[in-house]
């Protein structure tokens, strides 16, 4: 059964249609407020902001994450910093032009106004950060600073050192621990999800797994909001963390949630290249260096083995500059990370493999001498010295792209609501904003602007508007679902197999950045249709996890998000194979222009594609919202 | 490399645990330490064993979720590195290494090398914010700070809330960490109201939750992967003394009313 996907967008001009609808939308009297409870999972940017501004207001909230601390959250690393429409540099940016940057940057696969709104209160977020103390870098003026991002010609990211998404999360964390003191939240730490819980058809609760005792719980509460972060580790090596996750997710989307656009992932181009065999994650460099920092390879493959000092200025290909002159190094991350690739596929990679490029910074030593360059980037030139035992200061970095951020995600309307009616999707988590390409400094901007300024207003629209019966915890839902949780973790005990979890989640991470990551083409996906299943159904025959339920087991917990990936990683090729067109950071090599660059098709694919789940070893079922284009012209996107 | 591991294992909370030892042959000196261990752990696996249980997620030095005793060091031996972050590089052929969890009172173990750090949430719910509830604030650059000062409240901003600070300290103190966020929020405008309730409330927490007191051995401060300075910790102790003396005013003022 197909479903009926109702974006819906409020009536009216673009720049209004916030304004209205927040008048529009129904309120839920203060008195009334601690009535209603809600689950949070996740205490991430958009989680944690979320959390403690509905308990601000009144809210009963239960917030989860898998981590020790709420403070620990995947948002932590973010590095480079947070956009926003302020406009303090007088260099022409405007909500407009932040809102024209983004749909324009996401390859015109995003909906307008969810991107407006993003832009309109992205203004407020700043303001909101630097109230709670949020040290923001500064002018000497006292004033705050700002720097440049790749895909913009406005100087509108506001950072804090290469720290931002740190001190952004401690912002928000620090709230919701003032809420969790006031007793307006109750906080599970290392609790994980592990099931969502529907109730007359609406997400009344979640089923988790105490990841200390073992113990399988139930939580029930009148709506349920998803703030559990992107999917990349998918793909094994990612720059996300180790604990990054589908499985809240995927566990929705079996439960009738539809997934948006699973294809569309972001390979970020300035990442440290891959060492060995024994690598377990790979690290950002922060885009910020490429206000400064010069890519290029030898124009030459036979100079890729000589030390970079030993290269000429002419024999030196800067690439970047050369084919988009007007964005030059800060061309937005799919244009740059498939520049590099190409290199590299021509032979003129350097490093180990051959596959890496140089980031120099010499040119920017020369005019601005070391100690600025040290002022701005220090602890990432420290962390590439750790990590590669090369100085950064007089040999140039070498990187190569890597799986950054997955711009798909669950279905939402403008409300962020799922097609699970009380099941809300914040964060990376949601597929709203970014489209087929995330520009750089927008994913904190967006999951701040969900959790304190939009989900605090349309999630009381939806508790004013339905009448909800109460649930407790022994309805018979929840009695079926810890079942079903209970039974899944036997099962990955009692097969004790020979191979481990970690194994199968290589494997699979490897098919995927081959056949469905920066260039993908129909024979690759539909050979890798053919690997995914053939490896799950060895996975639930092979693998071993050692140990108890009862208590602490990361291999357990490892187990069950594998097992989840297993399955999703199919649904993503499958997105990947149905959309004919190549845009933002989906690059079918069967649709390029003449010069290499991404060719759209708008006729056939300007729609998000919303996967519905039809039962076990049924094909999903493909429903479309289809984007329209009212207030920015679809063109093809050039930053020549 | 081949090196050998002597790893405290410690099945569950409130269990004897013991000191084991694991030969680990053919590292690559390109690892971090984590990766050592994961390596170690797959072969643990296919033997049938039990993997060895260490808290980790961002592998990049900034989540503070790595913390492992590593020949008796926070952290291990270099300056300024998480566990995450440090490589086998670090170490030599032959080596011997002993990996412990943090040891401290406030944290207890949970599962092999994974202790409790709940302690440093409840410290920052005693106080470590400055209430400004979702919608109160005004234009951002309506209240100027001083480059010195931002920078300043910064640095302390920086820590990660790891426990190296603890498990360093010959007392077990949790002052660095507690004195960092005070010396971070109390550096800004925005924080002075609160300023003096921030610092008693904290200190009293952290007392309460059983940390030692501090006794400025400064070992805290070598310990820390961020760099953060006991000049916190005097700030810390200068506040707490002005709140505690200001309380007694504030108690008088009330009762002469
Ligand atoms: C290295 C790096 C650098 C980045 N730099 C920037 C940048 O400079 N600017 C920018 O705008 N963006 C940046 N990004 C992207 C940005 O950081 C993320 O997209 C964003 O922080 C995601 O926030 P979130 O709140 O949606 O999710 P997360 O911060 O990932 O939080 C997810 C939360 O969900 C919880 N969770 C997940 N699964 C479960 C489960 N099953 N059960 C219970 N809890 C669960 C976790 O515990 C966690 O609390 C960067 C990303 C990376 C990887
Ligand atoms: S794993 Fe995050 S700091 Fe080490």
């Amino acid at each position: 059964m197909a479903l009926k996907l109702d974006a819906k967008i409020p009536s009216g001009p673009l720049a209004e249609k916030w304004d209205k609808h927040r008048f529009e939308m129904k309120l839920v009297n203060p008195a009334n407020k601690r009535k209603y409870s809600i689950i949070v999972v996740g205490s991430g940017l958009a989680g944690a902001s979320a959390a403690a501004t509905l308990s601000e207001l009144g809210y009963n909230v239960s917030c989860f994450c898998y981590q020790d601390s709420p403070r620990r959250a995947h948002s932590i690393a973010a590095q480079g910093g947070i956009n926003a429409a302020k406009n303090y540099r007088n260099d022409g940016d405007s909500v407009q032009r932040l809102f024209y940057d983004t749909i324009k940057g996401g390859d015109f696969r995003a909906r307008e106004a969810n991107v407006y709104r993003l832009a309109q209160v992205s203004v407020n977020i700043i303001d909101q950060c630097v109230a709670q103390g949020v040290p923001f870098a500064r002018e000497y003026g006292g004033l705050l600073a700002n720097r440049s991002f790749g895909g913009a010609q406005v100087s509108r990211t506001f950072y804090a050192r290469g720290q931002t998404g740190q001190q952004l999360l401690i912002g928000a964390y620090q709230a919701l621990e003032k809420e969790i003191a006031r007793g307006g939240v109750r906080m599970y730490e290392r609790h994980e999800m592990l099931e969502l819980v529907l109730v007359d058809g609406k997400a009344r609760g979640i089923i988790v797994r105490d990841m200390v005792t073992g113990e399988i719980e139930s939580h029930a509460a009148d709506a349920v909001i998803l703030a559990t972060g992107g999917y990349g580790n998918v793909f094994y090596l990612s720059t996300n963390a180790k604990g990054c996750n589908v499985t809240a997710a995927y566990r929705a989307y079996k439960k009738g949630a539809a997934f948006g656009n699973p294809c569309f992932t972001q390979i970020h181009p300035t990442c440290i290249p891959v060492a060995g065999d024994h690598q377990s994650k790979l690290t950002l460099m922060s885009e910020s260096l490429r206000n400064d920092g010069r890519v290029w390879v030898p124009k030459k493959a036979e100079d890729c083995g000589k030390e970079p000092s030993q290269i000429a200025e002419a024999d030196r290909d800067y690439y970047l500059e050369r084919k988009y002159p007007s964005f030059g190094n800060l061309s937005p991350r799919d244009i740059a990370s498939r520049a590099a690739k190409e290199a590299c596929d021509d032979g003129r990679g350097v490093g180990p493999g051959g596959r890496g490029v140089y980031l120099d910074f010499a040119d920017a030593i020369k005019r601005l001498g070391r100690q600025a360059i040290e002022e701005r980037y220090g602890n990432l030139f420290e962390m590439y010295q750790r990590i590669t035992d090369e100085d950064p200061y007089t040999r140039p970095m070498r990187i190569y792209p890597a799986v950054h951020y997955t711009m798909g995600g669950l279905w939402v309307d403008y409300n962020l609501m799922s097609t699970i009616p009380g099941l809300h999707v914040l964060g990376e988590a949601n597929f709203s904003d970014h489209g087929a390409n995330r520009l750089g400094a927008s994913a904190l901007m967006q999951g701040l602007a969900d959790g304190y300024f939009v989900i605090p207003y349309t999630i009381g629209d939806y508790l004013a508007s339905n009448k909800l019966e109460k649930v407790t915890v022994d309805h018979p839902e929840f009695t079926a679902a810890k079942e079903a949780v209970e039974q899944r973790t036997r099962r990955f005990l009692s097969i004790n197999g020979t191979r481990t979890v970690d194994s199968f989640h290589r494997e699979l991470g490897k098919i995927m950045w081959e056949k469905c990551g920066m260039a993908r083409d129909e024979a690759g996906l539909k050979q890798a249709l053919v690997e995914i299943p053939r490896l799950r159904e060895e996975f639930w025959r092979n693998v071993r996890v050692l140990g108890t339920g009862e208590g602490l087991n990361q291999s357990l917990e490892k187990a069950g998000r594998v097992a989840d990936f297993l399955e999703f990683g199919e649904l993503m090729c499958l997105d990947a194979l149905h959309r004919e067109e190549s845009c933002g950071g989906h690059f079918r090599s069967e649709h390029q222009t003449e010069d290499g660059e991404a060719k759209r098709n708008d006729e056939r694919f300007a729609y998000v594609a919303a996967w519905e789940y039809a039962g076990e070893g049924k094909a999903p079922i493909l429903n479309k919202e289809p984007l329209a284009f009212e207030n920015v012209h679809l063109s093809t996107r050039s930053y020549k | 490399m081949n090196l050998t591991l002597h790893v405290w294992r410690q099945p569950a909370p409130g269990q004897p645990g013991r000191i084991v030892d694991y030969p680990a042959p053919d590292i690559s000196p390109d690892m971090s330490f984590l990766e050592m261990l994961d390596v170690v752990n797959e072969r643990l696996i296919e033997r049938g064993e039990e993997p060895i249980a260490f808290d980790h997620d961002c592998r990049e030095g900034i989540c503070g979720s790595c913390g492992l005793m590593i020949n008796g060091a926070a952290h291990g031996p270099m300056k300024l590195t998480t566990a995450c972050q440090l490589h086998m590089r670090s170490f030599k052929d032959g080596d011997e290494i002993w990996i412990e969890p943090w040891r401290a009172k406030a944290f207890p173990v949970v599962k092999d090398l994974i202790v409790d750090r709940s302690a440093f949430d409840r410290i920052i719910q005693a106080g470590g914010y400055i209430s400004a509830p979702t919608g109160t604030a005004q234009d951002a650059n309506a209240l100027p700070i001083g480059k010195p000062e931002a920078d300043w409240a910064m640095d302390n901003a920086a820590c990660i809330g790891c426990g190296a600070c603890v498990a360093a300290c010959p007392n077990a103190s949790a002052s660095l960490f507690t004195a960092a966020k005070i010396t971070h929020l109390g550096a800004l405008p925005q924080g002075q109201p609160e300023r003096m309730r921030r610092a008693l409330a904290m200190v009293d927490r952290m007392d309460l939750e059983g940390f030692g007191g501090c006794t400025l051995f400064g070992e805290c401060q070598e310990a820390c992967p961020k760099g953060i300075s006991i000049d916190a910790i005097m700030q810390m102790n200068r506040d707490y003394v002005l709140a505690s003396a200001t309380k007694v005013e504030a108690k008088e003022w009330s009762g002469s009313a």
